[in-house]
């Protein structure tokens, strides 16, 4: 595939259109990832989340911009939410990222939740494989961290950036159980507002409760519209990426990220395999007749089907 | 099927943005998805989106009257960028006179005042250049 | 107004009413929709009635013109005295050529100037920047040093005439160059009369020409309110701006809501600054906008002062009866204007106007027919003049003062408008102040809201305009549209060429970095400006210093 080899000697257009592939397409994708998953697997992956209006956009902006200086190529997905109504969704990220736009080192896609269930977080992965085997250091999944889908998609990544910001009402609290757990670093946003410090002080209090002991979370005040805390923030992302790699994490993560691929990837074909054989020919549905008339029970009739796909 | 990509764009400095806000949301309620980059984007930021975002349409929304400067800039960059297969079109305060100019510089169709969201969302899916 | 008796009085006859008089011919004939609706949405009932306005006491709501709370109109003749300002926005092209328009205006019984400036000139750019490409000279004259304006204001005396310019984000600047070019035709300062736009809010809200942070921006007003109370005192220092609220699709009461919101923004930013709040509150002017729908508008100019003047009073605690004033001029509205049938537009722009004059404005810009096609010819320019002299003339509106107070619709109207807009403050203030309320993107996002609603109102036909969606006919293109030379562009970079050559560049790069280090400490930018302009330092070269310093602001969208 031609496209393949453009991707890889790093042209943006052939990039995109991948990543369409791989996003719209099973048939596709898996005939790309096929060909690309030996290139995969040298990116950093970096998650940025937290709740709407905590800046995540601008705090990336202004991290890509620090991470480009030092000469790295930074990808970045910035994921929507699609409206639930029409299928469609406004996708806004770019806006607080405009002068990254036209650098030959950075590459940014949009991306709607289009309400798959879990479905996102596949094809958010792979987009990231392409963007990975296009050769970028750095990738940046950014995403509000409101539900479940998003928290799959940001658990794709090696480092997770919770990004919180004072005056949002009792921020910490809206955001869902079990998102929270999941921080690796925490940014304050927009601490040069009245609260910063509180909210700073409610998330060290929060960190020290739960936190395991192994490594407590760091916390870091920044304010992103003014450039400000950004080194800090990124020694500690680098910190964190290292310490992935010392203590082995990085290996154990993505080999039990790779044994869950693995088993949704063998789940998909197998439920595949099932659907078919049991909704050809109405089977099902006089199986369900006798169900319904006590001619059978429902276990019966699992072992039955179970019993011809095993063969 | 997926779904249509486009990018609604305001090239040039004027700042009115509440016909490219209506057009996206009109467009999101259409089902699409809609990548909108804000206000004052140069033609080659506006190229360098629509690339990495690989959309099907590029929508350029200017009321200042520099749409014969930016719009053809545009469609000279898309090709140049080997994305000839995007559709390009354009809104505004744009005199009859000047759209025969900018169809032939690759902009597909402009929208004049008056033209209603329904009318460019079937304009969009009857004219797309490229498989979706 | 009235007791208890009287007023159960009148609910019985209107009920007696309703059952005989107006059921009959409700069963004889229906209405033709069973909902009707203001310009902005909100329901009208069939009749409005003393019971209506109960709660509106005249004394205290309503009162007298030129007394508090100034419901009808801040000054006590109004009109009898002498009618509002005609001043027709105007510019484009080159310096040489709004100066033949200015002159033209002059000459035609126009009583003010109104500049405008091309977008390079309103976002700080040089005409040779590469973001200015396509853009110089079209939306009004571009404008790049002391050299420009002197040839703009060539043969018309800056003590004579009072000048408006529309001019926000880099307003310190070409204030500086009016007062540089005032000195250079001998008049001073203090004779200086007109008012720069200088609303940087409403820029981040709805007109997107803004440069610069919320916080540097606020200290930048506060300088100019400084400065111009001391050295310009006649000058209106800031027009707080509705207008293009309500042009990006805002409704009445947003337009007075998020307006005066923004003012007292402005007032807070000035008395954090150490003002005292009567010696900057006399100069701060409006802008509102004139909108279809006749009778809501009226009411929305009486709500708009009657609320301004509470709010000086009670929460700024202002002593001076000039503080709580509400002036404003006003513009009709340009998105109601039709690229369909363009002589139509002159019926809206005088019904527009009617409302803006019924509603008691200072000052007055009408649009002309053709400008939801292009700039405006001379032709169409004058037509749209013509239009506020017939109602100064010909009408007899001008003769008493506020002459639609009292009516039961129009008080209703009014005092809804101002809880509503008060709501809306109430609302901005618990997200800590305008500026935060526009970084948290909730201003736009309740603007883009009401602008797709009309919009979509127009689609299916529930809101008529006419010649757009309903009484169509199949036109030719207009022709004769005014167009600027592109070759502007290149005539104004050459002019940069010539100033740089000749100008002391030694003095320019002393000024400037005087101005940077002004910029970076705290004291009063106007001055260092004001001797950086009088080198020709550039406009671009100017903003760039203070990009450099302050940073540029980044965009807010909710959809």
């Amino acid at each position: 595939m031609e496209l393949i080899q453009q991707m890889l000697s790093g042209e943006k257009r052939a990039c995109a259109r991948l990543i369409t592939s791989v996003e719209n397409n099973p048939e596709e994708a898996e005939k790309i990832l096929r060909k690309i998953y030996k290139f995969t697997g040298n990116a950093s992956i970096i998650g940025i989340t937290g709740p709407p209006g905590a800046g995540k956009s601008t705090l990336t902006d202004k991290i890509v911009k620090s991470l480009v200086g030092e000469g790295k190529k930074v990808g970045i997905i910035a994921v929507d939410p699609t409206s639930p109504y029409s299928g469609g969704s406004i996708l806004g990220d770019r806006i607080r990222m405009q002068d990254l736009a036209l650098n030959p080192k950075v590459f940014i896609r949009s991306m709607g939740t289009r309400g798959q269930l879990g479905g996102l977080s596949k094809y958010t992965k792979n987009a990231l494989k392409i963007l990975d085997a296009a050769g970028y250091d750095y990738i940046i999944i950014e995403t509000v961290g409101v539900g479940q889908s998003e928290v799959d998609i940001v658990k794709a990544a090696d480092t997770i950036v919770m990004v919180m910001v004072p005056g949002l009402g009792d921020d910490i609290q809206s955001i869902k159980a079990g998102i929270m757990e999941i921080g690796d670093i925490f940014a304050i946003n927009k601490s040069d507002l009245f609260g910063a410090d509180r909210t700073a002080t409610e998330v060290n209090m929060m960190l020290d409760l739960a936190a395991s002991v192994e490594r407590r979370p760091p916390v870091v005040k920044v304010t992103a519209s003014k450039n400000e805390g950004i080194d800090e923030l990124v020694t500690e992302i680098k910190k964190h990426i290292d310490y992935l790699k010392d203590s082995g994490k990085l290996e154990e993560r993505r080999r039990s990220n790779m044994e869950l691929e693995i088993t949704e990837l063998i789940e998909y074909e197998l439920k595949k395999i099932v659907i078919s054989n049991i909704t050809s020919e109405n089977k099902l549905k006089s199986e369900v007749d006798k169900v319904i008339n006590k001619e059978k029970n429902m276990y019966e009739v699992r072992d039955e089907f179970l019993k011809t796909i095993k063969e | 099927m997926r779904p249509i990509r486009v990018l609604v764009a305001k090239p040039g400095l004027d700042g009115h943005d509440r016909g490219a806000k209506v057009i996206a949301r009109a467009l999101r309620d259409a089902g699409m998805e809609v990548i909108y980059t804000g206000l004052r984007q140069t033609p080659e930021q506006i190229v360098a989106a629509a690339v990495q975002e690989d959309v099907d349409v590029v929508g350029l929304s200017i009321l200042s009257g520099a749409h014969n400067y930016l719009f053809p800039r545009v469609a000279e960059l898309m090709k140049e960028q080997g994305a000839g297969d995007v559709l390009i079109i354009g809104g505004g305060v744009i005199p009859d006179e000047d759209i025969p100019g900018l169809k032939e510089a690759g902009v597909s169709e402009i929208f004049t005042p008056g033209t209603t969201t329904t009318e460019m969302i079937e304009f969009i899916k009857g004219n797309l250049k490229r498989d979706i | 107004m009235y007791n208890e008796e009287e007023f159960s009085r009148l609910k019985r006859s209107r009920e007696n009413w309703e059952e005989t008089v107006l059921n009959k011919s409700l069963n004889k004939a229906p209405e033709s929709k069973t909902e009707f609706k203001t310009g902005s949405g909100t329901t009208v009932n069939r009749l409005y009635t003393p019971e209506d306005t109960t709660d509106v006491d005249y004394e205290t709501e309503i009162g007298y013109p030129g007394q508090y709370p100034f419901t009808r109109g801040y000054q006590p003749t109004m009109y009898r005295g002498k009618t509002w300002t005609m001043r027709m926005y105007a510019g484009f092209a080159t310096a040489e050529e709004s100066n033949e328009r200015y002159k033209y205006l002059v000459s035609q019984g126009s009583t003010g100037l109104s500049v405008a400036f091309d977008l390079p000139t309103q976002i700080g750019y040089d005409s040779d920047h590469a973001l200015a490409q396509g853009e110089v000279g079209k939306v009004g004259v571009a404008i790049d040093s002391l050299k420009d304006m002197e040839i703009l204001f060539d043969g018309i005396p800056l003590d004579k005439v009072s000048t408006s310019m529309t001019i926000n984000a880099p307003a310190s600047v070409l204030l500086a160059m009016y007062i540089a070019v005032a000195e250079k035709q001998g008049v001073s300062a203090d004779k200086l009369r007109g008012t720069i736009q200088n609303d940087i809010l409403k820029e981040y809200i709805a007109r997107g020409t803004y440069i610069f942070p919320t916080d540097p921006s606020m200290r930048l007003i506060t300088n100019i309110f400084e400065y111009c109370s001391k050295e310009v005192p006649k000058w209106n220092t800031i027009s707080i701006s509705g207008y293009h609220i309500r042009e990006a699709g805002s409704t009445a009461a947003q337009e007075v809501g998020f307006t005066l919101a923004d003012g007292i923004s402005y007032v807070e930013a000035a008395i954090n600054a150490g003002l005292d709040v009567d010696t900057f509150a006399p100069r701060l002017s409006f802008f509102f906008n004139a909108h279809n729908d006749l009778l809501e508008e009226v009411a929305k100019y009486r709500a708009a002062r009657r609320l301004w003047a509470k709010i000086m009073k009670n929460r700024f605690k202002a002593k001076n009866e000039k503080s709580m004033m509400l002036k404003f001029h006003t513009q009709t509205a340009g998105s109601t204007l039709t690229a369909q049938q363009p002589d139509n537009n002159i019926i809206r722009v005088a019904m527009q106007a009617l409302a803006a004059v019924l509603g008691g404005t200072q000052s007055l810009h009408t649009n002309s027919r053709d400008e939801a096609l292009a700039l405006p010819t001379t032709d169409s320019v004058t037509i749209a003049l013509r239009t506020q002299q017939i109602l100064a003339n010909e009408t007899g509106v001008t003769n008493t003062v506020d002459p639609l107070a009292g009516s039961y619709y129009i008080e209703a109207k009014t005092k809804e408008i101002e809880e509503k807009a008060m709501e809306y403050i109430n609302k901005i203030d618990e997200l800590g102040g305008a500026a935060r309320a526009i970084d948290l993107g909730y201003i736009q996002k309740e603007i883009s809201d009401s602008a797709y609603k009309y919009q979509m109102e127009i689609e299916s036909k529930d809101r008529i305009v006419v010649g757009v969606n309903k009484y169509q006919v199949e036109e030719e293109a207009p022709k004769g549209l005014l167009r600027v030379d592109p070759i502007v562009g290149e005539m104004q970079k050459k002019k940069i060429e010539d100033v740089k050559a000749v100008r002391n560049s030694e003095a320019v790069k002393e000024k400037l970095e005087a101005l940077r280090t002004a910029c970076k400490g705290t004291e009063n930018v106007m001055p260092f400006i004001l001797s950086a302009v009088k080198e020709y330092a550039t406009l671009g070269e100017i903003c760039g210093v203070m990009r450099e310093v302050f940073g540029e602001y980044e965009q807010a969208v909710l959809l």
